[in-house]
């Protein structure tokens, strides 16, 4: 019966190739390769349940009096799109579920997406021939923030509003052409009636449309490079060791996407998130105090609140607005940096070669010091949109709040990139240690003459593999080219390569463990 | 991405012990190409990668008696999963939405979701316990290629695109290309002029919208939301009252009118009240009124701070001193709020002046451009 099917199919499809091909294809296993799985997942859950509340969404801005179930709401006038956002939440089964768990999909969506760069840079697996796919995946970071935003706009709230103000705000900030574009995205002066269909059609069709493209894109990619492996006895650059994908991987991966399915559903079940009804229609002249966005917006906000008073300027009859300008161009040139990290390693190593083993992120200590104080950055600035919460949680005044994140916002990356370096070479110390001579016991031994020792037992040589084998690298020893210059791009990229290898614990090699070995005995 | 061994079982093939390289291994990947390895060390005499350790068997591979165990919970969690999905259908009509009734939604919200939930969940766990526990976990090894193409591959690339080249005439006919680049360069640009109407083009200017409220001379203030207009009598010391101009909920662009025209009135002694000579008689014995949206980016500035006279944005932190014409004294916003001059009438209400005397709410580009006097 199943081979006359398949035989029907393969007949018309030739699909057993593709069985060949991918059906025995071997997947390394680490927990940490399942957080973008579980991007993924929930992406497919925002897909299912964005659908649904299609259907009973009314994405329109025309003025109507509520007449659902919420009393305190009744007879309210409000747009369209809020009230059927009620009746979803309120009349119609399912809806709220429905509701939430589209909320919570897409703030762990974000959060998941979050965390899979975070692993990908720690462990170096954007080198090559990765670097084009870290740059697809920062993009779709981008694009999912830009659904959470346009998502969050819709329901038409109070709160949702007034983040659309903000956006206004800041992007009639923007030089000659920022009046022109509030003037085209609300199609007139904010509010106005068009901004919630068109955000639909962005949020429904368009981002869609390209973040499924890519998706497919990144995951094309994953297929043609391997998966990359953590190093490990057994696993070299040239191998994947690990499942294959039938049966082991597939069921591992099939039953982890209904495991995060059930997971969203039980936050929806038990989780209010996003309560418009509490927040009422959007009026412009009402807000309330400690409102929050959504917590990947944050850092935005929170770089917008960091800026002093007084950095604007009238010239030649035009508005300089450097306060939103500022915050714009640092948020704007951390995530280019961020995008285009991969080609300045690249620059700084000359390593040309594949790598598709895994760096522990302590054997990269500057590697992994820039993306400390990459994240310490983003956390001032997330912190920093908390501002007000903070000063009538601890009871300090808002300015003191303020004024130490902009201390902080310059100091704590320096010294989470300082302490962080040092713990990567303590940990390197402590592995090249364990390495050498072996780990303490904790038996102790008496001598013949009275002395007390602590007997060291040797690592086994699978133990001892997993902490010699990574590489290293030695600064750039600038040489003239081959015709006798030193040019400035050399002397630059010494110069970086010095700051990133100065400080290097060189891997065990043989002769250190024959050393090593020669005197304990 | 052929993968010639289509995943040989390590386990049974214990000669691939060993065959590995260590640090070095790195450049194998790239043998036949000089692939530079840039500043990495590569050293001689790096230890050996003894290869992969000795599979151990799982407890339900040793012992029967766990492994029932195992396959006793994967398919009581599918019949537990199965329950679930029913459950929920049952739930959707036992669990129905009663008007007016907040309990009834919330029933309905807890019942599907817990459904759900289970359904969800004990089908997942089910099927990872299924493969960790009962699926075979031997180690198996695909082999890498390099990424690139052989060279036998790319050389016919270059070659395909030459023939194409040769046979197009691409490069030759100078003409034909430069003419085909230019046409293509230029047919995008009419999708550009198309998005010029998302602002009608028969509406007026953005920069005369942006320079004036409704506000206007002998307009009554009145509350916000209500609309009853306000009697400077009712504004006692230390007070704040929202206020929109009277005749606002007739407005044919209501929300729009608002979100320039909100105001924030306030009482303090006029001794308080510093304020700058051509701005006397802006205020009514003590009562002043400033625009209520931020310059910063367009909050309501909606927090008064009764014994500082500070008004406090919410959303960005910025501070205005109600006594000093409302100027910025911390927070990103960079301009005064602007003040609109009142008085009152022979009914003892208070009406405006005149309109604001500039843009209210947040920069924008021409804004230092506009004259409103």
């Amino acid at each position: 019966m199943t081979a006359a099917a398949s035989s029907y199919l393969d007949d018309r499809t030739s699909i057993s190739a593709v069985v060949k091909e991918f059906g025995r294809k071997i997947f390394p296993d680490h927990w940490s390769f399942m957080l973008g799985e579980v991007a993924l997942y929930s992406f497919v859950v925002i897909l299912l349940t964005g659908s649904w509340l299609t259907f009973f969404f009314d994405p329109s801005m025309t003025e109507v009096d509520y007449e659902g179930s919420f009393v305190p709401l009744k007879g309210v006038e409000m747009s369209a799109a809020m009230a059927s956002s009620l009746d979803i939440s309120f009349d119609i089964r399912g809806g709220l579920l429905m509701r939430q768990m589209h909320h919570w999909a897409a703030l762990l969506f974000i959060a998941s997406i979050g965390l899979h760069m975070l692993r990908i840079y720690f462990t170096g697996a954007f080198r090559k021939p990765r670097e084009l796919n870290w740059v697809i995946g920062f993009v779709l970071f981008i694009l999912a923030m830009a659904e959470g935003f346009t998502g969050y706009s819709l329901p038409d709230d109070l709160l949702s509003g007034n983040g659309l103000r903000i956006i206004d705000g800041m992007v009639k900030g923007i030089p000659v052409i920022g009046t022109w574009i509030s003037f085209l995205l609300f199609g007139g002066e904010f509010p106005g009636t068009v901004i919630i269909p068109r955000l639909y059609t962005l949020h429904i069709l368009l981002l869609p449309a390209v973040i499924v493209a890519l998706i497919a894109l990144h995951l094309v990619f994953v297929v043609v490079h391997k998966h990359t492996q953590f190093a490990g006895p057994g696993k070299t650059n040239q191998n994947v060791v690990g499942v294959p994908i039938l049966p082991t991987f597939a069921a591992k991966a099939g039953g982890f996407f209904f495991i995060v399915f059930g997971v969203i559903a039980l936050m929806a079940t038990f989780f209010t998130i996003n309560p418009i009804w509490n927040y009422g229609p959007y009026d412009p002249s009402p807000v309330s105090a400690g409102t929050q966005p959504d917590w990947y917006i944050g850092f935005a906000d929170g770089a917008l609140r960091l800026i002093p008073p007084g950095l604007e300027f009238d010239f030649l009859e035009r508005t300089y607005s450097f306060n939103i300008l500022i915050p714009m161009a640092a948020l704007g040139l951390f995530i280019v940096l961020a995008m285009i990290y991969p080609f300045i390693e690249y620059w700084i190593t000359g390593d040309k070669r594949e790598h598709h083993l895994l760096d522990r992120p302590r054997n990269a200590p500057v590697r992994t010091a820039i993306g400390a104080a990459g994240v310490t950055f983003y956390g001032v600035l997330w912190a920093a949109a908390s501002s007000d919460l903070m000063a009538t949680h601890f009871h300090v005044a808002v300015e003191h709040v303020i004024h130490t994140l902009q201390a902080l916002v310059f100091l704590a990356p320096v010294i989470a990139f300082i302490v962080t370096k040092r713990i990567c070479l303590a940990l390197q110390k402590k592995d090249r240690e364990i390495a050498l001579h072996g780990f303490e016991s904790g038996r102790i031994v008496k001598l013949p003459g009275g002395e007390f020792i602590e007997v060291h037992e040797q690592l086994d040589e699978y133990e001892r593999w997993k902490l010699v084998s990574y590489t290293d690298y030695a600064p750039l020893m600038i040489r003239p080219n081959s015709r006798g210059k030193i040019t400035v791009a050399q002397r630059a990229r010494a110069g970086v390569s010095r700051w990133f290898f100065e400080d290097r614990i060189a891997p065990v090699a043989s002769k250190d463990l024959e050393v090593s070995h020669d005197n304990t005995h | 991405m052929a993968d010639d061994n289509g995943g040989r079982d390590v386990a049974a093939a214990p000669e691939s012990r060993g065959a590995a390289h260590p640090v070095n291994a790195v450049a194998r990947v790239d043998s036949g190409s000089t692939v530079s390895a840039g500043t990495a060390v590569v050293p001689r005499d790096a230890l050996q990668n003894p290869g992969l350790p000795p599979h151990r068997p799982r407890v339900t591979d040793v012992d029967p008696k766990k492994e029932r165990t195992a396959e006793r919970w994967v398919y009581s969690l599918f019949y537990l999963s199965l329950a679930g999905s029913l459950f929920t259908i049952v739930a959707y009509f036992a669990f129905p939405i009663e008007e007016n009734s907040p309990a009834s939604t919330r029933a309905n919200n807890l019942a599907l979701g817990i459904g759900i939930s289970l359904a969800l969940m004990a089908l997942g766990i089910a099927v990872v316990h299924w493969s960790k526990t009962l699926m075979s976990n031997h180690e198996m090894i695909d082999q890498r290629h390099v990424t690139s193409g052989s060279p036998e591959t790319r050389a016919r690339a270059v070659q395909i695109f030459d023939e194409a080249n040769k046979e197009s005439g691409l490069g030759r006919r100078a003409v034909l290309r430069n003419s085909l680049i230019g046409a293509l360069v230029v047919f995008p640009l009419p999708a550009i002029v198309l998005f010029r109407d998302l602002y009608p083009g028969t509406a007026p200017e953005p920069v005369s919208q942006l320079s004036h409220t409704m506000w206007e001379e002998g307009m009554r203030l009145a509350r916000d939301p209500s609309g009853t207009p306000i009697r400077a009598a009712d504004v006692t010391l230390g007070s704040v009252f929202h206020v929109i101009p009277e005749g606002l909920e007739e407005a044919e662009h209501k929300l729009e009118e608002k979100a320039k025209a909100a105001v924030l009135l306030m009482r303090l002694r006029p001794s308080d009240l510093n304020e700058l000579p051509e701005r006397q008689g802006w205020s009514y014995d003590g009562i002043v009124a400033y625009s209520k949206i931020c310059t910063h980016v367009g909050c309501p500035v909606a927090l008064y701070e009764q014994v500082t006279h500070h008004l406090l944005c919410p959303c960005h932190q910025s501070e205005f001193d109600v006594t000093n014409h409302c100027e910025v004294i911390f927070g990103p916003a960079a301009r005064p709020l602007p003040q609109l001059p009142i008085s009152v009438d022979a009914e003892g209400y208070l009406i405006a002046q005149s309109d604001f005397t500039e843009p209210v709410g947040p920069s924008f580009w021409e804004r230092a451009s506009v004259d409103n006097d």
